[in-house]
Formats: C-alpha cells, sequence, structure tokens
C-alpha cells in the first residue's frame, strides 16, 4: 500500500510542475498577478509530494518489502538498516527519484529565498524549474518507475552491488545530484532573464550564490566519488579519466567559468550574452552526464543497467531542454548591448582568459570522453581515449590558469597598470621559485614536474596570503572583518593550491609494489616496515571476510595493525577488496589483498602515497570557500535595507 | 548568419550523433578471431587436474566454449540458460574456468548445477589471452572443423540463444 502512495504521490507532481510551468510562464508573460501568485506554492507542494514519494520508497527498504521490483534488485534481508537506506539511491531508479527530490528542494530554496526579487521573475524561474521537474518525472514514471511490483514477490533480494555497500556511496550521489541539479537554478535564471529580455547586473547578482552554492555542492561530490575510488576500487589512483567521471567535471570546469564570468557581469555589465551561454551550458553539460551514464552509449565501470528506451527518452529530454534554450538564446542574445568597457589588462581581461581555458579545458575532455563514440558512428572502428590524451591536453590548459590565478584578484577592474601589478608579484615569483626547486632536492629525488607543480602551488598560496594581509592593512581590520565573498574567494585559490601541491606530490613520489608474502615476510615501503602476519577469516553482517594482519613498524618501533581483507558477499559471491591505509595527513600507507597463493602466502599490494589527503583537503577549502562566498551579507540583505542601499548608490552616483 | 546560432548548429550535432551512438553496442568488439581457427592449447580439467583437455579432441562437433569464473555475478545470471542450451538442446560446452581458484570453482558447480561436458582451469588467464577474452562470461562457437564462427560477450540471454546461436549451431551441425 505504501509504495502505491509513493508511486500516486509523484504521478501528482507530474501535474502540479506542469500546471506551475504553464501558469507561471503564461502568467509572468501576460502580467496576470494570480497566475504569477500559484509559482510558489506550486513548487513548495512539489516538494512536499516528493518527499513523500521518497519517504515511501525508503520505508519499503526498511521494511524490506520484496515485492517492490527495484527493492528486490537492490536490496537483501541480511543488508544492514544503514545500507538498506542507502539503497534507495543505489540503482538507477531510485537515484532518479533522489534527483527529483533535490530537484524540488532547489525550487523550493528559490520559493523561499527570493522574497526581494520582482514576482514576475520568481514565476519565470520556477516556471522553468517546473518545465524541467515534469520532464525528469515524465522519464522517471514511464520508464524508470521505482514503484513497480514483483508478481509473485521473491523470498529474497539480489543485493546491493557490493561495491557500493560504503559510506562513500551514501553520500557521493546526493552530493553531486545537489550540484548537477543547482545549475539548474541558474539555468533557469538565465532562460528567464533571456525570457523577460532583462539581462542586466541584477539578474548576475541573483544568480550568483546560486551559481556559487551548485558549484561547492558538485566540487564536494567529486572529491567524494574520487576519494570513494581510491579506497574501494583498491587499486590506489585517485582519478581514471573514466567516462563517468569526466561527465561529472566537465560541468564542474564550465561552472568554474559560470561563477567567474557571474562576477564579471554582476560588476561591470559586460559577457552577459557568454555568461548565458556558459549557465545554459553548465546545467546541458550535466544533462549530458546524464544521458551518457545512463544510456549505455559508452563503456564505463560505473555505468547503470541499461536499457534502450531509457536512452531514447533521456536525449529526447536532453535535445527539448537544450534545443529550445539555445534558440532562445539565438534569437535574445542579438539585442544584449555590450557592457562596459575594458582595457587589454584589466580584471576583466584575466578572468576571459580564466573562462576560455576553462572553456577549452571542457571542451577537449567532452572530445576525449565521445571520441569513442563519434569514430564508431561514423563506422571507423572501436577504439577507447585514456588517460595519456586526457593528460596531455589537460595539463598544459592548467599551467596557464593556474599562473594567472595570482593575476586576478589583484588586477583592477577596467584597467590594470602592469606595473603595479608586477611589483606585487616579486615575492610570491620569488617563494614559487624558491620552494619549487627546494621541495624535490629536499625529499631526495628531483623531478621537474614535482618541481612545476609546487612552485604554481607556492605561487598562488604566496599571493593569496600576501593579498589577505595587503587588505587588512588597508581597511586596518581584522581578517573575520573583510567581506566574506572575497574571503571565500580567496580560501577557494588557497584550496586550488593544496590540491595542486598534492597531485604533484603524490604523482612524483607514490610507490607502488604488488608482491607475494608469505607469513613472516617484511616489506618496506616509504621508511615503514611491514610485516605480514598472515590471513583469516571472519564474518561479516552479509558477508565472509579473509582479514590480513600486517604489521607496521618504524625503525623497530611497532606502530600499528593494519587489516586489509577481501569480502566475499554471500548473496552475490562477488569478491571485494576492502583496503587498510595508515593516514597522517602526510602520507597514506595502502595495503590491499589481491589473491591467495600457496602454503598461506597472499600476493599483496602496498602503495606509499605522500599527500595525498592534500587532494581531497584542497576540494575541501574550494567548497569552504564557496560556503564563505555564498554567507556574504549582502545576500543576507532585507528588502528594505535592501532599497535603501540602492537608494542611497543612486544618489551618490 | 546570426552568429548566436552556433552553439545550436553545434548542438545539433552534438545530438545527431549522440543518437547514432545510441544504436550501438559499444561493449561488443568485434572479434579478429571470427572465421579463424581457435587457438590451440592444452589444460588441466577442472574436475581431475591429472587430465588435461585440448579443441583437438572436439573435431567434428560443433561446440561452445564457455568462459566462466565462480566470482563472476554475469556467469551466475547466464548459468540457467548454459544448463539449459546443454541439457535440453544437447549441445557440447566445454567451460574455461578463467583465472579462478580451484576449489571455489567446484564449489560453485556443485552449488549451482554443472552441465558443462567439461571444464578447464585456465588459473593463470594466458589461454583467455589467446582467445582474446576481456571481460567474463563470453561464449564462442566452434564448428566441426575447429574454426570459431561467432562471439557472444557478457552473459547468454535466453533471447540470444533462440535468435542467434541455436539456430547457427543447427546451421553448423548440417
Amino acid at each position: 500500500m505504501i509504495p502505491e502512495i509513493g508511486h500516486f504521490s509523484l504521478i501528482l507532481t507530474l501535474f502540479v510542475a506542469l500546471a506551475q510551468g504553464g501558469f507561471a510562464l503564461a502568467g509572468a508573460a501576460n502580467g496576470n498577478a494570480r497566475w504569477i501568485a500559484f509559482a510558489r506554492p506550486a513548487a513548495r507542494v512539489q516538494f512536499l509530494l516528493i518527499i513523500i514519494s521518497f519517504a515511501s520508497l525508503a520505508w519499503a527498504f526498511v521494511a524490506k518489502d520484496f515485492s517492490v521490483a527495484y527493492v528486490a534488485q537492490n536490496s537483501h534481508s541480511q543488508l544492514p538498516l544503514f545500507y538498506r537506506i542507502a539503497a534507495v539511491w543505489g540503482g538507477h531508479e531510485g537515484s532518479l527519484l533522489l534527483w527529483m527530490l533535490m530537484q524540488t528542494g532547489w525550487a523550493y530554496a528559490v520559493s523561499v529565498f527570493s522574497r526581494q526579487l520582482p514576482d514576475a521573475m520568481v514565476a519565470r524561474v520556477l516556471g522553468v524549474l517546473g518545465l524541467v521537474a515534469a520532464g525528469f518525472l515524465l522519464f522517471v514514471l514511464l520508464t524508470s518507475n521505482p514503484f513497480e511490483r514483483l508478481v509473485p514477490p521473491p523470498m529474497e533480494g539480489l543485493d546491493l552491488n557490493p561495491l557500493l555497500q560504503d559510506v562513500g556511496l551514501i553520500f557521493h550521489p546526493p552530493l553531486l545530484y545537489m550540484g548537477y541539479v543547482g545549475f539548474s537554478v541558474v539555468f533557469a535564471f538565465a532562460i528567464a532573464a533571456l525570457l523577460a529580455g532583462q539581462l542586466d547586473a541584477t539578474w548576475a547578482r541573483w544568480s550568483r550564490p546560486w551559481g556559487t552554492a551548485a558549484w561547492l555542492f558538485l566540487t564536494l561530490g567529486i572529491a567524494l566519488g574520487s576519494w570513494w575510488a581510491y579506497y574501494e576500487l583498491g587499486w590506489g589512483g585517485w582519478w581514471f579519466w573514466d567516462p563517468v567521471e569526466n561527465s561529472s567535471f566537465i560541468p564542474w570546469l564550465v561552472g568554474t567559468a559560470l561563477i567567474h564570468s557571474l562576477a564579471v557581469t554582476e560588476k561591470r555589465g559586460s559577457f552577459k550574452s557568454w555568461t548565458v551561454l556558459l549557465a545554459i551550458s553548465t546545467f546541458s553539460l550535466s544533462l549530458l552526464g546524464a544521458f551518457l551514464v545512463r544510456s549505455g552509449v559508452l563503456t564505463s565501470v560505473h555505468a547503470f543497467a541499461t536499457d534502450p528506451r531509457r536512452g531514447v527518452f533521456i536525449l529526447l529530454l536532453f535535445t527539448v531542454v537544450v534545443g529550445s534554450s539555445l534558440f532562445l538564446y539565438a534569437l535574445r542574445a542579438p539585442k544584449v548591448g555590450l557592457g562596459g568597457r575594458f582595457d587589454l589588462v584589466s580584471r576583466e581581461s584575466l578572468l576571459l582568459v580564466n573562462n576560455v581555458l576553462m572553456a577549452v579545458a571542457a571542451g577537449s575532455i567532452i572530445l576525449g570522453t565521445l571520441y569513442p563514440l563519434f569514430i564508431d558512428a561514423l563506422g571507423l572502428g572501436k577504439l577507447s581515449v585514456g588517460p595519456p590524451y586526457f593528460n596531455a591536453v589537460f595539463v598544459p590548459l592548467m599551467v596557464p590558469a593556474l599562473l594567472l590565478m595570482a593575476l586576478g584578484p589583484i588586477a583592477n577592474w577596467k584597467s590594470a597598470k602592469v606595473g603595479a601589478m608586477l611589483k606585487r608579484l616579486y615575492v610570491p615569483a620569488a617563494v614559487a621559485l624558491g620552494v619549487g626547486i627546494a621541495t624535490p632536492i629536499a625529499l631526495g629525488r628531483w623531478s621537474p614536474m614535482v618541481a612545476l607543480g609546487i612552485a604554481l602551488a607556492t605561487w598562488i598560496a604566496t599571493a593569496v596570503v600576501i593579498g589577505i594581509i595587503e587588505r587588512m592593512r588597508a581597511t586596518r581590520s581584522g581578517l573575520l572583518a573583510q567581506p566574506r565573498s572575497w574571503l571565500g574567494m580567496h580560501v577557494a585559490h588557497l584550496g586550488i593550491a593544496v590540491f595542486v601541491a598534492g597531485v604533484a606530490l603524490v604523482m612524483g613520489y607514490e610507490t607502488e609494489q604488488d608482491i607475494r608474502m608469505a607469513p613472516g615476510d617484511t616489506v618496506t615501503a616509504g621508511g615503514y616496515d611491514l610485516k605480514f602476519l598472515g590471513v583469516r577469516k571472519t564474518p561479516g553482517p552479509n558477508y565472509v571476510a579473509d582479514m590480513g594482519d600486517i604489521e607496521m613498524s618504524r625503525d623497530g618501533k611497532i606502530l600499528r595493525l593494519l587489516h586489509p581483507e577481501k569480502r566475499t558477499y554471500t548473496s552475490s559471491a562477488m569478491p571485494m577488496t576492502e583496503v587498510a591505509i595508515d593516514a597522517n595527513g602526510l602520507r597514506h600507507v595502502y595495503v590491499a589483498l589481491g589473491e591467495p597463493l600457496a602454503d598461506g602466502a597472499w600476493s599483496i599490494r602496498v602503495y606509499y602515497k605522500p599527500f595525498v589527503d592534500w587532494i581531497w583537503g584542497g576540494c575541501i577549502l574550494m567548497a569552504l570557500g564557496g560556503l564563505l562566498a555564498i554567507s556574504d551579507r549582502r545576500y543576507r540583505l532585507k528588502k528594505r535595507e535592501r532599497r535603501a542601499s540602492s537608494k542611497l548608490a543612486e544618489a551618490t552616483s | 548568419m546570426n552568429r548566436f546560432l552556433w552553439p545550436l548548429v553545434g548542438f545539433i550535432a552534438l545530438v545527431s550523433f549522440l543518437a547514432v551512438g545510441l544504436t550501438l553496442r559499444p561493449s561488443e568488439v568485434p572479434s579478429p578471431l571470427i572465421d579463424k581457427p581457435a587457438p590451440n592449447f592444452t589444460l588441466p580439467q577442472l574436475a581431475s587436474p591429472e587430465q588435461t583437455f585440448s579443441p583437438e579432441g572436439m573435431k567434428g562437433k560443433v561446440w561452445l566454449l564457455n568462459v566462466w569464473a565462480s566470482w563472476c555475478y554475469a556467469c551466475l545470471e547466464e548459468h540457467p540458460v548454459i544448463m539449459d542450451l546443454a541439457k535440453t538442446h544437447a549441445v557440447p560446452i566445454v567451460g574455461l574456468n578463467y583465472k579462478d581458484v580451484r576449489s571455489e570453482a567446484l564449489a560453485w558447480l556443485e552449488r549451482h548445477g554443472d552441465a558443462y561436458t567439461l571444464s578447464v582451469s585456465d588459473t593463470q588467464g594466458r589461454v583467455g589471452i589467446d582467445f582474446g577474452v576481456y571481460g567474463v562470461p563470453e561464449t564462442f562457437v566452434i564448428d566441426k572443423a575447429g574454426v570459431i564462427r561467432y562471439k557472444h560477450i557478457g552473459a547468454v540471454t535466453p533471447s540470444a540463444v533462440r535468435d542467434t546461436l541455436l539456430p547457427l549451431i543447427r546451421e553448423l551441425q548440417q
């Protein structure tokens, strides 16, 4: 009965979403205040209905209702409660329901945090979001209904894929979807502005916090996915340039360009049509990602079980959403005037270069990801594009971007003086050169890539620190008294520096050993001795594990025992590697059990990964920067204050 | 032409590629071994390792070489279909037990049923390399002269048996 309530509530949401899209957009076009007023409550009702639907599915998992096909495919009677709840979004249908929860949740947030916006604008934004939601709801209801029943019901479920039975899974998809779907808000603002013909600085100011919020979730989602792949797959890598990873990284790159471009549009009124195009592209690329993952057009380790009908439907949805937006863009963009003029050397120019680099990087990753498909579609054969291509195109594009990152924040808007800028860059340049050369020498082995990476990271970090100190001096106030959006930018840039340093050091100094170890054998990694004591059987809730005991010591002093596992899940007989990691913020000692060999010996993989935590630490800093930026007090101004300040601004200008 | 139309034009080109892409099967890499003699090998039999098996012994019969492993989830999925093919349709099927542990492989057959004519152990995966196996399960149809005539990638489904494998096997048996 409860799954039927969930299904019914999903159907109701579709009609509310269609009505919201129709009335709100028509109301805004004709100036019908009653229709416009329909938008906000409709958005809230949709969120409520989806919560009911989502809770019904969660209930079916908790109650082990295997008569629901989706539950039977993704759960098992012995699966712990924690994972039974996470299994709600462990498969295609449920993850789409999670997507809808996010989609309507964002629309709900817009309806709440938009009091200072004109009602007609809010109606347009919510109307666009309603239509997008309706498209996805149709997709769920017609091709991927999570509430379908099985007659007769099976006694036992097939179990959640063991790869997904992990804390990483619980948070990775929600964060990622928050990012993907969050960009639909910026998209809706852009479409609303195009419809209204009001593409101005106000529009950019409204869009900015939403863009930054979506971006910070996407950053965290990608970082968590990378962390999950690192320890769950047991290969020791943190990024594989897999098509599914790429399809989350492409919107991130374009989204990064978007939040920078929005800054220019807000402050200077320039780049308007480009910013709109980026807003449309970011969400479109999120949709493209959804298509690539769920249609099976590309082979990937992450792919969902595919069904041709789904691929066709999501391609249609993609075509309608993106095609109509780009058509609208082609109609309206020519009427958008140019913004403020700027010189060749100015913050605008630097941000433009950032935008171009990000867009080109995104374009080359799209090309690499889709190249096998293009070649196959043209009948030229089958091939795959791997890390060599991506590293070769991506790294050279990022080096200038990182170099310019120290320049952007100190350049003036409109026109910057080259001499004055250079003067402020002597110190970062000197520090970067010194640290860049010293680090690989200090670590014992020269490597030009490490030197380059560390120099770039130091260059950015020093510029950030100097920028903050100079500003604190100039304004004679403390760190926390600075505007949060400005601080947020610096924290995010610092995150990039930490990330780059981590990548450079891991790539330069990681060690990998794949060896046969008999009980009593010792191996050395990064100065630590690892003694293999043996493997014993241990039962888990829904698996049996071979658990290894490995004693880690340094200079004869025993530090701890490491317990890598090899689990066999009872329901699927699929072996899973659980690695053991000793981390201290500066390095990982990473041990994974391979295969059992003769006489109690095992093949064992031992990795030493210096500074690998910095990769994810940098991402967390970036996201923190985003959080600081959206908590800026100018977004929290009350309506009255805002009016007063804008009047004041008019009076002074 | 309005330069703001270019994004739309690019998008239409992309969508047409994606639409064609939907009709393709990216995981089906054509095997260069089709219509070539099956690579020869000698491997110990799974059930009795002191005895060996070699494809020579199957000359004159149309048979299937089914690559499987106890760690392979999709093998479990196709197993009833393989059993049915061997029992109901009397097709000789040789199992190539790929990169597996003997005790686990035997336990797996014990639990899920064994309809293979016999299985051979390819512990190191060397024979798998010769056959171009890159995923388990894969199934090869080999004719009376020992030539590979067809390769099925992934789990064998009842419809694949009905529409492709059986008609081909019956034709080759003529």
